[in-house]
């Protein structure tokens, strides 16, 4: 094991499955010499060569539809979009080109394009640089939606998303980028979990908080936080956002009976929207409560002053645990 | 360069400046830098191009006749463009791959589609008409222009293993309105791809005139992406097989980039769905009727007496029996099982769609059962 950064995983596994098929190709703008800008590709343009680590021009759907045509010839580009935000312009290539060949075609041309995507707020940056997009490709079907919330799964899962015959966007927090962790990089793929496999990172009785990305580690404070006062959260990493593993999401809340889905992202329409309706579904008859969301509000993403009153934090975690597990709160009052 | 001397590219003013072999009435003119690329075409060639352009006319009216009687729920009519399809898709090798817009009938024809396949996508049978490996053709873009930038990716597999082919792709006019066709021509000459760009410059983007699109003709604007490119005559069938082999030697000996502007008419609507009465004037159509491009291979086969009527009613047989297997491929389709449209969706096990599958399977067998 070794302790490096949730960066410099992600740099590990981008090396790691380079050098294990050289179908692997990188594109991106600012990939190259520069590393990209949060460095994440940094050493691989010496190490692999300009064939196969290609700066690009600055035009997103060019990066993305140019990797549909590699994909053709059977590559497996793994695009690194620079900004949540600027994902837009490729949003017709990913959703009507990427998401549909293998579909349109019957299976006979397949998209193995991982998109990887600095992504969400926390880190005081410029207008655009701080978008949670997730819920427009997690409605797109023939995308798979990833996300990690620590070194190993970022170095175990991005290998996967490069290794699967199905394009995945993988979301890397960028707020984590510097946050170190325990890594084994001598793990082998075939021995770890599939990529789709929520984890339940601790165990607790009294009600389950769903969560991922950076959001995490916040829900794990809050985790902490009410363990002082004498509650017992189980927190779950999705990890996977489509598809959802709601095996592990149906058996958690069947112990506790009472749920709360935190994102940063908006809350209309969002993925904390459809993870409650399907546990509605699921397992009805073992709520206690009805489920909450924590969410960005529904508002563009705010400027960096004002982003700590968008974003969950905490107490608004708590808040909510509160409410489903009928405790004085927010709404009710102290007194109550 | 003054107003006055600015071409505009839908005016009959600049077809004047496309370069051409065949006169409109088929007499063969000189071309000093065209002639040397079809200098080994003889009379056998020559008929056997007036016979693709006769069977593509052929599918493409059954085609129009099976949507009028139901049969098909769209079809995008070619007639008046078979030079530029048939002469620029005949150039290629068969190791080129193709990435076509949905008009391309011609092209695909060229590349051996069958008889069901031009009518597949169209009947609302499945995605793609054919498997794209097998004819190295990818499935017809309906988005308009997004396919440009898939042939400069392949390009770029191409340079990167030094391999003899070329991609191609087809778009139309309107098309280069389009952010995508622009980056694709960007990245295109920034890594000198070796791929060529076929603009059909067909006048018309469903009603909207090639000037709303471009102030200038279609093929200067190549240039100034660092592509060399030609404006050819696109119903000379020979100047556009002539201009295709132009571009694919140039993209084959490792120059990059070509781009090709084919000067045609859409003689009929630009789908099923169109009504052209309502935007174009009559007189234009009758003056493009003038310059038919079978017509004019036809006249300059006559005129040389490489053409008998028996010639003519041979490709015709041919036409007609083409239309009669299209016919009765598209008749004959079976629609595929409810549950197939989970399929492929994914190219691995996604517990998601597995559960939608199960779910939607259960409620198709109790409809049976009740």
């Amino acid at each position: 094991m070794t302790e490096i950064t949730l960066g410099k995983a992600l740099n590990a596994g981008l090396r790691k499955a380079m050098s294990d098929d050289e179908k692997v190709v990188l594109m991106g703008e600012d990939i190259g010499k520069l590393g990209g800008v949060f460095r994440i590709t940094d050493g691989l343009l010496g190490e692999f060569g300009a064939a196969r680590v290609i700066d690009t021009p600055l035009a997103e759907s060019g990066i993305v539809g140019t990797a549909v045509g590699l994909a053709y010839r059977g590559y497996r580009p793994v695009v690194e979009i620079q900004f949540d935000g600027f994902v837009y312009p490729a949003f017709d290539q990913i959703v009507s080109q990427v998401a549909k060949l293998h579909f349109r075609t019957q299976g006979r041309v397949k998209m193995p394009i991982t998109i990887r995507i600095p992504w969400a707020g926390g880190i005081g940056a410029a207008e655009h640089h701080s978008e949670s997009p997730e819920a427009y490709f997690v409605h797109t079907a023939g995308l798979r939606v990833i996300t990690v919330s620590n070194p190993q799964d970022a170095y175990r899962c991005l290998q996967q998303a490069i290794a699967s015959d199905d394009p995945v966007i993988f979301f890397e927090p960028k707020r984590l980028y510097h946050h170190k962790g325990e890594v084994d990089l001598s793990a082998s793929l075939a021995d770890a979990p599939p990529m789709g496999v929520a984890r339940v990172l601790r165990e607790g009785s009294d009600a389950t908080i769903i969560t991922y990305g950076a959001m995490v580690s916040t829900a794990l404070d809050a985790a902490s936080a009410a363990e002082d006062d004498g509650l017992s959260l189980e927190v779950i990493d999705l990890r996977s956002i489509s598809p959802v593993d709601y095996d592990t999401v149906a058996a958690s809340v069947r112990r506790t009976g009472r749920v709360v889905v935190a994102h940063e992202a908006s809350r209309e329409a969002g993925v904390a929207a459809e993870v409650i309706a399907s546990i509605t579904e699921r397992c009805f008859e073992y709520l206690e409560s009805p489920p909450l969301r924590v969410t960005g509000h529904d508002i563009p993403y705010p400027p960096a002053k004002l982003e700590k009153f968008h974003l969950p934090d905490l107490d608004r975690i708590l808040d909510a645990v509160d409410r489903v597990l009928d405790r004085p709160n927010s709404l009710t009052g102290a007194e109550s | 360069m003054s107003p006055q001397t600015t071409p505009i590219a839908d005016s009959t003013q600049d077809l004047e400046l496309s370069e051409r072999i065949l006169a409109p009435d088929g007499t063969r003119q000189k071309n000093p830098d065209l002639d040397p690329f079809v200098a080994d075409v003889d009379a056998e060639q020559l008929r056997a191009l007036l016979r693709d352009m006769i069977i593509l006319r052929r599918i493409d009216a059954e085609g129009v006749a099976l949507q009028r009687q139901g049969q098909l729920g769209l079809w995008a009519p070619c007639q008046g463009q078979e030079a530029a399809q048939i002469g620029t898709a005949r150039a290629l090798d068969p190791i080129d791959f193709v990435f076509p817009s949905y008009r391309e009938t011609g092209v695909i024809y060229a590349r051996g589609a069958q008889p069901g396949d031009f009518v597949r996508v169209w009947r609302g049978e499945e995605g793609a008409p054919f498997d794209p490996a097998e004819m190295r053709v990818a499935p017809l873009q309906i988005i308009i222009g997004a396919q440009t930038l898939h042939a400069v990716g392949y390009a770029m597999g191409i340079k990167h293993e030094k391999a003899p082919e070329v991609a191609v792709t087809y778009f139309g006019d309107g098309a280069t309105s389009q952010g995508d066709v622009n980056e694709a021509m960007v990245f295109a000459a920034s890594y000198q791809a070796p791929v060529v760009f076929v603009c059909q410059n067909n006048h018309w983007a469903i009603s909207e005139p090639v000037a709303v699109q471009s102030q200038y003709p279609i093929a200067g604007r190549a240039p100034g992406f660092g592509i060399p490119s030609l404006r050819v005559d696109g119903n000379d069938v020979l100047a556009c097989m002539a201009a295709m082999r132009w571009a694919l030697a140039h993209a084959r000996a490792g120059k990059g980039p070509a781009f090709i502007e084919a000067v045609t008419y859409r003689m009929g609507p630009h789908t099923t769905s169109d009504d052209p009465t309502r935007y174009r004037d009559p007189a234009e159509l009758e003056a493009w009727r003038t310059r038919d491009p079978i017509a004019r291979l036809e006249a300059h086969l006559r005129a040389s007496g490489e053409l008998s009527d028996a010639h003519v009613a041979a490709a015709q047989a041919d036409a007609d029996t083409m239309a009669r297997e299209m016919r009765a491929a598209c008749l004959g389709m079976v629609t595929r099982d409810p549950l197939a449209v989970f399929d492929n969706v994914y190219a691995e096990p996604h517990c998601g769609i597995d559960r939608q599958r199960d779910e939607y399977a259960a409620y198709v067998s109790s409809l049976e059962e009740a």
